[in-house]
């Protein structure tokens, strides 16, 4: 998609939401550079949303979205939870279609993508939560891997059953006592990115999103990596402040908190060789292109 | 017929695509382009529809009886006739890949069975839903336990609840013409459904029949996603925030009102099908005789006992007419009722253990005491012509012999 395939017509022009205007006149499809520093200067590509005061997971929908290389010719893949209730506000393409299957729809649409623009960049993200990613539709991500699928999974790891009211889920920690899990969680948290490595993923990263900063560069790398190499994965870590009993201004701390050295969430980088090469030969195409005249 | 596509598919009629088959209008291919004649298993006519079907995606799985149509469609991929293919994981994630396909355009195909259309159940509603025009067929077989693999019609029972638009071959020929009429049906712009073409596992896939075949040079033309009632995912059309509120979990009446209006939608599409299905496939039903008294109503290879008990009866003097249902979603009310005016007795021989044909027809026919919900067979087994002619003289108080091997 091109900018001018969201241009206004001009006699309709004035009775346009105001926020579909600034879409066209401002939001960033299009700009090769664009960032988290995006945020607030131009038209954002999510719009307010319906989560919590505070909620982590939305300001990493907001970094996520801002992070994406290619907008325009973006496709998110979504499942049922929380995030379920941001899509909606969202001005790329996205699919919800039911709990768990996120990996496989974005199978059979970075397939048609593929055989429809044989000769363009279409991406796919899934974007999803612990439980859709990890318990019920775990044979769905897994297999995507195995099969080599060109798309970039994203899991919002809130180490619980956020939307239906904290249950317990595979990425909760051992202990922990939540409901479904009255007497404390019986077995380690899942340790999806050794999973992931194994199962076929060039880069994978677990992360929070206190650093606005590393999750651009982890989106852009994952999203980038996954057109040419194969798929990858990103693990970040959105505390549901409400289940873990936290105040709507605790989330950044409760983040800090958890990916200092030792803690489970400290910043994990996986890539195969072939991913550095690639990186790196971007990088230097980048330079050259800069030098040449 | 040319009227019922776009102008993006019509301007394509009459060119070539790279395996050189020509984009043929439907009504020339289906009603006026030469035959072949050609004695092919059902697996067999599956694939040469698909060969001539322009689809885009395939997505298969091994479960019998319609493994072997799955990968005969493997082969039309590895020749380049269709452009890509995968095995998937499990038919939840199949019917899953599938929708991903049609999400981004694609004309897609899958072919399903017996528990495995059970395991994909979620995903029929959803496709419904998101006005996704996949093609699944489905060859019917048991669904019980103890496992079997045998021939019964019990899935479909499940799928008429789904909103999906349901057809029921006869025959090896029925299959082959209904796989390329559903998709002209099933993308319409004012139905955009998903289309479930069933047939009776193995009695129809694995026999062997006389079937007439179009030219393998002539082929639909392609899917035309931006005629879709719901925007393709591609991002070539604007992505602007669909909802200020997402619907999901909201207790309002704008809320209810829009899931409750969606749903209505999504069946009167079924029922607009109607307008493009009946000259497509000569009538929702097929009649033979219906001012007899006495009437058999069946889908699928029922009909054909039903076809071979009446010649028996006809031997015997006993006049017996005949309905074929061939369409079950959108119902053919009015034309069943129609067609069983005269009839005072109704009889619904079935491959299933609950007998839904009959279930429907009682829900839909006056009088419907005059409906006998039998001959049923299950399980796999067979059902000779003469079962049915014995549930009908039975009914009518007629003495019958004592069919040979049944023990008595």
């Amino acid at each position: 998609m091109s900018k001018e395939k969201i241009a206004i017509c001009p006699e309709f022009y004035d009775i346009m939401p105001p926020e579909y205007r600034d879409l066209v006149e401002q939001s960033t499809y299009g700009k090769e550079d664009r960032g988290w520093k995006d945020i607030g200067q131009s038209k954002e590509l999510i719009e307010e949303h319906s989560l919590c005061a505070g909620c982590p997971e939305s300001i990493a929908f907001r970094y996520i979205l801002a992070s994406l290389p290619n907008p325009e010719d973006t496709v998110m893949v979504g499942s049922t939870g929380c995030t379920s209730l941001v899509f909606p506000h969202v001005a790329v393409h996205n699919i919800h279609s039911l709990f768990g299957n996120q990996n496989a729809i974005a199978s059979g649409l970075k397939r048609a993508l593929s055989v429809r623009f044989p000769n363009r960049i279409k991406d796919v993200v899934v974007l999803a939560g612990d439980g859709a990613t990890v318990d019920i539709g775990l044979d769905m991500t897994l297999q995507a891997w195995f099969r080599q699928e060109k798309f970039t999974t994203i899991c919002f790891d809130n180490e619980l059953y956020a939307n239906t009211g904290g249950q317990e889920s595979g990425l909760m920690q051992k202990g922990f006592v939540a409901k479904m899990a009255p007497v404390g969680k019986k077995f380690e948290k899942v340790n999806l990115p050794e999973i992931a490595r194994e199962s076929g993923c060039c880069y994978v990263v677990m992360c929070t999103v206190s650093k606005p900063n590393l999750v651009e560069k982890v989106i852009k790398n994952a999203i980038i990596l996954a057109r040419e190499v194969g798929p990858t994965y990103l693990q970040i870590y959105t505390p549901c402040i409400l289940e873990i009993g936290k105040d709507s201004m605790e989330g950044l701390q409760e983040m800090r908190d958890s990916e200092r050295p030792g803690e489970r969430f400290k910043y994990k980088e996986y890539i195969t060789d072939e991913a550095k090469k690639y990186l790196a030969e971007l990088e230097a195409s980048k330079k050259e292109a800069l030098v040449a005249p | 017929m040319a009227n019922e596509l776009s102008e993006a598919q019509r301007s394509l009629i009459g060119t070539k695509n790279k395996k050189g088959q020509v984009y043929t209008d439907p009504y020339y291919l289906f009603n006026e382009a030469p035959r072949t004649t050609a004695f092919y298993t059902g697996s067999e006519v599956i694939k040469e529809a698909i060969r001539r079907a322009s689809v885009d995606v395939m997505v298969a799985y091994p479960i019998t009886p319609q493994s072997e149509a799955a990968a005969l469609i493997g082969e039309l991929y590895a020749e380049g006739y269709v452009a890509d293919y995968m095995r998937g994981e499990s038919e939840f994630a199949v019917m899953s890949q599938c929708a991903g396909a049609a999400f981004g355009g694609a004309r897609v195909f899958t072919t399903t069975a017996g528990p495995g259309t059970m395991r994909a159940f979620e995903n029929f509603p959803m496709w419904v839903g998101s006005r996704l025009p996949i093609q699944m067929i489905v060859t019917c077989r048991g669904i019980n336990s103890p496992l079997s693999i045998q021939p019964d019609t019990l899935e479909m029972y499940f799928l008429l609840g789904t909103g999906m638009l349901i057809w029921h071959a006869e025959t090896a020929q029925d299959f082959y013409d209904w796989i390329l009429k559903a998709y002209i049906v099933a993308e319409q712009p004012d139905v955009h459904l998903p289309i479930a073409v069933c047939c009776d596992g193995f009695f129809v896939t694995h026999t062997k029949d006389t079937v007439s075949l179009t030219p393998p040079d002539m082929c639909l033309p392609p899917y035309d996603p931006y005629r879709s009632p719901v925007p393709c995912m591609d991002m070539e059309v604007p992505p602007v925030r669909m909802m200020r509120d997402p619907f999901v979990m909201k207790s309002n009446y704008i809320s209810y009102l829009t899931h409750a209006s969606w749903q209505e939608e999504t069946r009167a599409a079924c029922e607009r099908s109607r307008k493009h299905t009946i000259p497509m496939i000569d009538g929702l039903i097929e009649t033979e005789n219906t001012d007899a008294d006495i009437l058999i109503v069946a889908s699928g290879t029922a009909v054909s006992q039903g076809r071979e008990a009446i010649r028996i009866l006809e031997d015997e003097g006993i006049r017996c007419g005949l309905v074929k249902v061939k369409v079950l979603r959108p119902f053919p009310l009015e034309e069943l009722r129609e067609a069983t005016k005269n009839a005072k007795y109704i009889f619904v021989p079935e491959f299933n253990v609950i007998g839904w044909l009959a279930q429907e027809l009682k829900a839909a026919l006056p009088d419907n005491h005059r409906i006998i919900d039998g001959p049923h067979v299950a399980g796999g087994m067979t059902m000779p012509a003469e079962v049915v002619v014995e549930e009908i003289k039975k009914t009518l108080g007629m003495t019958v012999a004592t069919l040979a091997g049944r023990g008595s």
